[in-house]
């Protein structure tokens, strides 16, 4: 978005082997990523790819066992306590489960990354007031976290991570604990936290719908290694990896293979609302499709995986039947086109 | 006895049995609560790991631990003297009873510690906390409501070593019972300081437990 010439965070050849009783893991193999100011930045993987190792490498969290995090050229690894102390004041997270101060209330929770910092009381007070003015809880300065519902607590969440004024947010599988809903509401709030604010935001997540809906860029991490990177629509419409088909729902046991007859792969990766699609594109089109196959799971009220119907002959309703697809969020493909 | 002798007795041994009790749960929680922080900050993973250190010092908490009280106020006799001017007495048995009490203590603090949620600190840590905020401002205020539950059951463990007091000249009302009761027989006068006792402790611990309910937030 901006050409900076540096990168906000560059990930460079990171390694993280764990010793476990049945020997070495390799968490992550030689990662390569470059996140540049303003992207939304999307690491995607199934779980045990190694995306929370990744994410914990960022801020040091973790320790890589090689390779090294450049912070706007920075190296992490060679900062001391203090260099890291404030790096981190720099690079806010949020957490699948928000993580937040039981002990202190909503507004003492927002308060803690200036009360370390040494900020006047003051002007915490006042920040207070409008960080809670950013997430939309204004009504809620003097609750406990335990008083909140799961969206409310991320919201606060979020309004701690911004109080140290950050410029990168990583976000930990920060919609994974909540509703379809309120997944929502979160995702469009980083993505305004992003626009107004110039927060470049990595988030990791098991979700392609997530990546999809607020990413700009996208890396599918399948094993520990980088599978596939580029733009969200680069990789969504050439999914070029093994990982990657499996998460756009392409899944292996799938028919893979050609189908005899021209026909058009559609793609349900979870990010279309629940309906029947199909029989809504008949009746309103009365266009006659013919499904070939299907391979669908539903997953918490979504539908994953993918279905081949035949070619309507006519082109024009080919161009109907692929625009409607697409409008109802499918990725449509053509296969066999000879 | 006349019963004004008997309340005078039962009084005079119930202040007693707190000028013990007080003040060593005090002290026993001014060493015993740093050596609690300690044992957790220096394990392995912990933001001041010193896996060695934390070892030595689990190890020399578990010897004092198993060294039994009416041993311990023996041993210490040169130490106490040393301190307190003499070794027997009421206010002498303070030593032995912190020295006793504090390693157990230090145990106490460090699994209220110990319950607080790793995601939370993890989160403390991400927005650069240094260790003494994560100790000051974050640790220790989210285990409070555990630690003050602890803190009750450390006094009241201690008050049962306060009954063994009358083996070092100690008053209290374990002394009373055992001297005035068992030895010379005033079996209603042990059951009264017994019964004195027992509701010290009811009183100690749901004492504790009410104010740790009150300023615990994580329920609603």
């Amino acid at each position: 978005m901006q050409n900076d010439s540096v990168p906000v965070i560059e990930i460079k050849g990171l390694h993280k082997t764990y010793q476990t009783a049945d020997g070495r893991v390799d968490a992550l193999s030689d990662v390569n990523l470059s996140i540049n100011k303003g992207d939304i930045y999307g690491i995607v993987g199934m779980s045990g790819a190694g995306k929370s190792t990744l994410i914990r490498c960022i801020n040091r969290l973790d320790t890589p066992t090689a390779g090294d995090v450049l912070h706007k050229g920075r190296s992490i690894m060679a900062m001391n306590q203090a260099e890291l102390i404030a790096t981190r004041r720099k690079v806010s997270m949020i957490f699948q489960q928000f993580n937040l101060f039981m002990q202190r209330s909503v507004a003492r929770n927002i308060a803690y990354p200036m009360e370390i910092a040494g900020v006047p009381e003051k002007d915490i007070e006042r920040r207070v007031k409008e960080l809670l003015k950013v997430v939309d809880l204004e009504d809620k300065i003097n609750a406990y976290p335990a008083q909140l519902s799961g969206g409310q607590k991320q919201r606060v969440a979020i309004a701690r991570a911004l109080a140290s004024e950050p410029e990168v947010l990583l976000c930990d599988e920060a919609t994974s604990a909540l509703d379809p809903m309120t997944t929502q509401s979160i995702l469009a709030l980083l993505q305004d936290i992003n626009w107004r604010l110039g927060i470049t935001i990595v988030l990791i997540t098991h979700e392609m719908a997530v990546i999809r809906q607020i990413c700009t860029r996208v890396a599918i991490l399948d094993g520990g290694r980088v599978a596939e990177e580029g733009t969200v629509d680069e990789v969504f419409m050439h999914t070029q990896s093994e990982a990657g088909k499996r998460l756009f729902g392409i899944l292996p046991e799938a028919p893979d293979e050609d189908p005899e007859l021209p026909s058009l792969r559609i793609v349900f990766d979870g990010s279309s609302a629940e309906q029947p699609v199909i029989a809504n594109l008949i009746k309103e089109h009365g266009i006659l499709i013919n499904i070939l196959s299907a391979n669908i799971r539903h997953l918490g009220g979504k539908s994953y995986g993918q279905m081949l119907i035949e070619m309507p002959s006519n082109p024009k309703e080919k161009e109907t039947v692929i625009a409607y697809l697409t409008s109802q969020g499918m990725t449509v493909k053509e296969v066999n086109t000879k | 006895m006349s019963t004004e002798q008997l309340v005078q007795l039962l009084w005079q041994g119930l202040l007693e049995t707190l000028r013990m009790t007080i003040p060593s749960t005090l002290f026993a929680y001014l060493i015993g609560m740093p050596l609690g922080v300690l044992l957790v900050v220096t394990r392995p993973n912990n933001i001041m790991a010193a896996p060695r250190f934390n070892a030595v010092l689990g190890t020399i908490i578990n010897f004092l631990r198993s060294i039994p009280f009416i041993i311990l106020l023996a041993m210490l006799f040169p130490v106490t003297r040393a301190i307190m001017g003499r070794a027997i007495g009421t206010e002498s048995l303070i030593v032995p009873l912190v020295v006793s009490a504090f390693p157990y203590v230090a145990r106490m603090v460090e699994s209220s510690l110990q319950e607080v949620d790793h995601g939370i600190l993890e989160a403390a840590q991400s927005m650069g906390s240094t260790n003494a905020q994560m100790i000051f401002k974050v640790m220790v205020p989210e285990a409070m409501p555990s630690l003050v539950s602890g803190a009750a059951i450390s006094m009241v463990t201690i008050l049962g070593y306060t009954a063994m007091a009358s083996a070092a000249g100690g008053g209290g009302l374990g002394a009373i019972a055992i001297v005035k009761g068992i030895n010379l027989r005033q079996l209603d006068v042990m059951y009264y300081a017994s019964i004195l006792l027992v509701i010290l402790v009811q009183i100690t611990a749901i004492v504790g437990n009410r104010v740790s309910k009150s300023i615990d937030h994580r329920k609603h």
